[in-house]
């Protein structure tokens, strides 16, 4: 709660010292009379302070505003969009799961081999190109050169309890292809990094030389010992990830014009939209927290050690 | 880059990868903005208002040299300065089939002033001058004016008109106080853009309207003029410039607005592809502070202000070379400007004195103003606006620094700048204007009269320029309502401002559009891309 207030009142401030949304709003050959009429009908005539706390009263009561461009409230615009990012990053993670992990143990389990040298040196690539580049760099290749994907938009959706979803149709997953990949290859690399270290420092540890001098089978040690052990952190950065693609794919979103949150929070801060800005930043700010929670529960299924309660001994 | 195995690749997998190949009567159209409302009354923005275009119609509209053509009136006269007369055309219908009358212009006055959600009161605003609207039968129109409205037919040109039926009504008059005689609730954006109330008489009906991710189009079967080549119609915002020209080479777009300058050579050379580049109504141009004695932003040995001195003026004008700007900066897409409106644009000095680049005369005249070695000067511009803005404002500030004037450069995002302009902060800047309304009398009202806020003129005169003998030829110009007479005022007016120069006129921006092979179109000075423009040729 402290946090959410302390959210709000730093973005409320900062678009408010940015500029003046009506500059932008009105048509400039508009009268003065009718740019007071503006200013007036987005209670921009009030002192910052006053709007600041009418924007708490309402934001109490679950309204957070009306967007300046739009005129429709900012919640409702914000979750409108929301189901396009979540699908993206929904999949975009998934890959890079299935992907990552799977060669990150190879590389960990095998540090010498030359196919972990490539792998290791495929990822260093994939994580550090920019992802405006890399976006660019797929459309003239899968689009204007091969003519294999659409270059942009979501394509065909279909609704699933009221929810548009692009994966259920062959146009909606040519769509998807190109922006997840983009987003998916960073997280990849990541996860691969971050396995293959996991697990060569497992490797070497005392309970999985005692577990083979034991006779245990090699795969189970993988299985049991060592991937157990090194999901924690995989865990605690996909999470993390989650958030951030969530709120931050600003980029692939605006290269392939895919109309999530992120192409929205970009153009509603161009616009000075502060409604939607603002309420955009809370609803992040709610969501990581939220992830944070349902991270620390994985933690305590995986790990016996962290218990989410202390029991009495 | 490109490599023959990647060609070889393409060969080969084209004909089993290109399913969704644009058939023939359907347009894929790629925005560079997207159109916030499919009400035509909430927002005069661009794609707004480019959008309402294809779906409704109005009493008058403008063709591509933003002049006045008829639309749903086939003829309008005016008697005295204060009475207007529309009359209608006869069989127009609605897409939904309705027949058009005199009651929907009645309506659709009445709503523009009951319609609180519009962003602003700007198509409310002409409505408050209207004393009597009457309707001597189904397709006449008869408006009387409290004060003589010179512009009125253009006016109309913005105003979209609706179809009554979208609300619950009984005998409707123009009766603002009693509400027109309609019953039910005024239609509300949500109903706009559901579909429900976007009902018109333009080339197209609305399909659907999805927030961000586009807006799909049909054929109006009921359109009274000539049908659009297009059955269907999708408006696809892409904002980036990159992805939107991409997605035309891929041929998942049609027509794209917009490319970036310098791709256009290479899709000349293209055989696939065409282009129209068309000057539009927007000047950039430089507006200086002739009102402060001393500014922070400029110094100078004196320490005064050297752009109340007309000769600084004229040598600032006299070092900048815009034809090179224009060619090298620009990529041919602007036109260098002598004036502040296109020659074809109504009240335009036909054969304006070109201003010219001569920068040892420009050094003359500021020696002979006092400023020998020059002066130090904050230059401010916009980086996100205008077309390559920021280049422009470098380009500018190296030629004023030949002549000895010294010009930092401070870019700023439009927010930023357009904020701090509003409060006159800026001694010298770089702005632009598109004149969609008025012809000549645009700039000259907002930018060189004097502030007058009751008459409304001098809204943007953020230098503090004032001229007596000006200010009399532009305020007697907008209140003519005869245009031959009110054309000469224009005239009249746009010499006194260019002899005095308190804004420097640039260039004119291009728009530029590019399309696949199979499809013309000509493109307008207003920026609009309007599909049914969009010509299926072989």
């Amino acid at each position: 709660m402290a946090v959410l207030l302390a959210v709000s009142l730093v973005v409320f401030l900062a678009v408010f010292a940015v500029g003046d949304p009506v500059e932008l709003l009105i048509n400039p050959e508009a009268t003065q009379h009718e740019r007071e009429m503006m200013v007036r009908a987005l209670g921009l005539d009030r002192p910052v302070w006053m709007q600041y706390l009418t924007f708490l009263g309402n934001a109490m009561q679950g309204d957070l505003g009306i967007s300046f461009v739009h005129g429709e409230p900012a919640l409702q615009i914000i979750i409108e969009r929301m189901p396009a990012t979540f699908e993206l990053v929904f999949f975009a993670l998934l890959i890079a799961s299935l992907v990552g992990i799977p060669l990150g143990l190879y590389v960990g389990l095998n540090s010498d081999a030359s196919l972990s040298r490539a792998i290791m040196t495929g990822s260093i690539l994939g994580y550090s190109i920019p992802n405006f580049w890399k976006g660019m760099m797929l459309i003239l290749l899968l689009s204007v050169w091969l003519h294999w994907l659409p270059t942009s938009g979501r394509g065909e959706t279909v609704d699933i309890l009221g929810i548009p979803v692009s994966f259920l149709t062959w146009d909606g997953v040519r769509h998807l292809v190109m922006p997840v990949l983009n987003l998916a290859i960073p997280n990849t690399a990541l996860m691969i990094r971050l396995t293959a270290s996991g697990a060569a420092e497992a490797r070497t540890q005392d309970y999985v030389k005692f577990a083979r001098a034991k006779g245990v089978r090699p795969q189970r040690i993988v299985r049991r010992h060592i991937l157990r052990n090194i999901l924690i952190p995989v865990i605690t950065v996909l999470g993390i990830e989650f958030g951030a693609l969530i709120a931050f794919s600003t980029i692939t979103e605006t290269v392939f014009a895919w109309p999530g949150m992120g192409k929205l929070l970009i153009t509603s801060i161009y616009r000075l939209d502060r409604p939607v800005v603002v309420s955009y930043v809370m609803l992040i700010t709610f969501l990581f927290v939220l992830i944070n929670l349902i991270v620390d529960l994985i933690y305590a299924a995986l790990d016996p050690r962290v218990k989410l309660m202390d029991r009495a001994p | 880059m490109r490599t023959n195995f990647l060609h070889v690749l393409s060969f080969l997998t084209l004909p089993i990868l290109l399913p969704v190949g644009a058939s023939a009567a359907t347009l894929t159209v790629g925005l560079a903005s997207e159109p916030t409302s499919t009400d035509p009354h909430y927002h005069s923005f661009t794609p707004n208002n480019g959008l309402a275009r294809s779906l409704y119609g109005a009493l008058v509209t403008t063709d591509a040299n933003q002049k006045t053509v008829p639309d749903l009136a086939t003829a309008w006269s005016v008697e005295g300065d204060n009475v207007w007369t529309f009359n209608l055309r006869k069989g127009v219908k609605f897409s939904n089939g309705v027949p058009f009358t005199a009651k929907d212009v009645i309506f659709t006055f009445c709503r523009v002033r009951n319609n609180p959600q519009a962003i602003s009161d700007y198509f409310g605003n002409p409505v408050t001058n209207f004393v009597k609207v009457e309707t001597p039968d189904d397709h006449t129109v008869r408006i009387t004016t409290k004060v003589p409205e010179p512009l009125l037919p253009e006016r109309m040109a913005e105003m979209a008109i609706l179809s009554a039926g979208i609300v619950k009504h009984g005998e409707i008059a123009f009766d603002l106080a009693n509400g027109c005689g309609v019953t039910g609730e005024w239609p509300t954006l949500a109903r706009f853009n559901s579909g429900e109330d976007a009902i018109g008489t333009g080339p197209f009906k609305l399909t659907k309207y999805t927030k961000g991710a586009g807006v799909e189009l049909a054929r109006n079967e009921n359109y009274w003029g000539e049908k659009p080549a297009w059955e269907k119609v999708t408006l696809l915002p892409i904002p980036n410039a990159g992805p939107r020209l991409a997605g035309l080479l891929a041929g998942n777009y049609d027509l794209v607005e917009n490319p970036a300058a310098r791709d256009v050579k290479q899709l000349e050379g293209d055989p696939r592809f065409g282009v129209t580049i068309r000057p539009s109504n927007r000047v950039i141009f430089l507006q200086m502070d002739v009102s402060k004695d001393q500014s922070p932003s400029v110094v100078t040995q004196n320490g005064t202000n050297p752009f109340k001195d007309e000769r600084v003026r004229r040598a600032i004008s006299m070092a900048i070379d815009r034809d090179t700007i224009v060619k090298r900066i620009m990529d041919g897409a602007a036109a260098p400007a002598s004036q502040f409106v296109p020659e074809t644009m109504f009240g335009a000095q036909p054969n304006p004195e070109p201003l010219i680049y001569d920068p040892e005369g420009a050094k003359k005249l500021l020696a002979e103003a006092g400023y020998p070695n020059g002066f130090k000067v904050t230059f401010a511009a916009t980086n996100d606006r205008y077309i390559n803005d920021s280049q422009v404002a470098q380009a500018i500030a190296q030629y004023l620094s030949r002549v000895g004037i010294q010009a930092d450069v401070d870019a700023m995002t439009a927010s930023i700048f357009f904020t701090r302009r509003s409060k006159s902060e800026f001694v010298l800047s770089m702005g632009g204007w598109g004149s969609t309304t008025g012809g000549a009398s645009s700039f000259l009202q907002q930018f060189v009269a004097t502030l007058d806020k009751d008459r409304g003129v001098g809204r943007s005169n953020y230098g503090g320029w004032s001229d007596p003998a000006f200010d009399a030829v532009i305020l007697k110009a907008i209140a003519t309502v005869d245009e031959t007479k009110r054309a000469e005022l224009l005239r009249e007016a746009g010499k006194l401002a260019l002899q005095k120069l308190p804004d420097i006129p640039i260039h004119f921006e291009s728009t530029i559009w590019a399309f696949r092979k199979g499809i013309q179109f000509e493109g307008r000075m207003d920026q609009y891309t309007l599909p049914a423009l969009a010509k299926a040729v072989k």
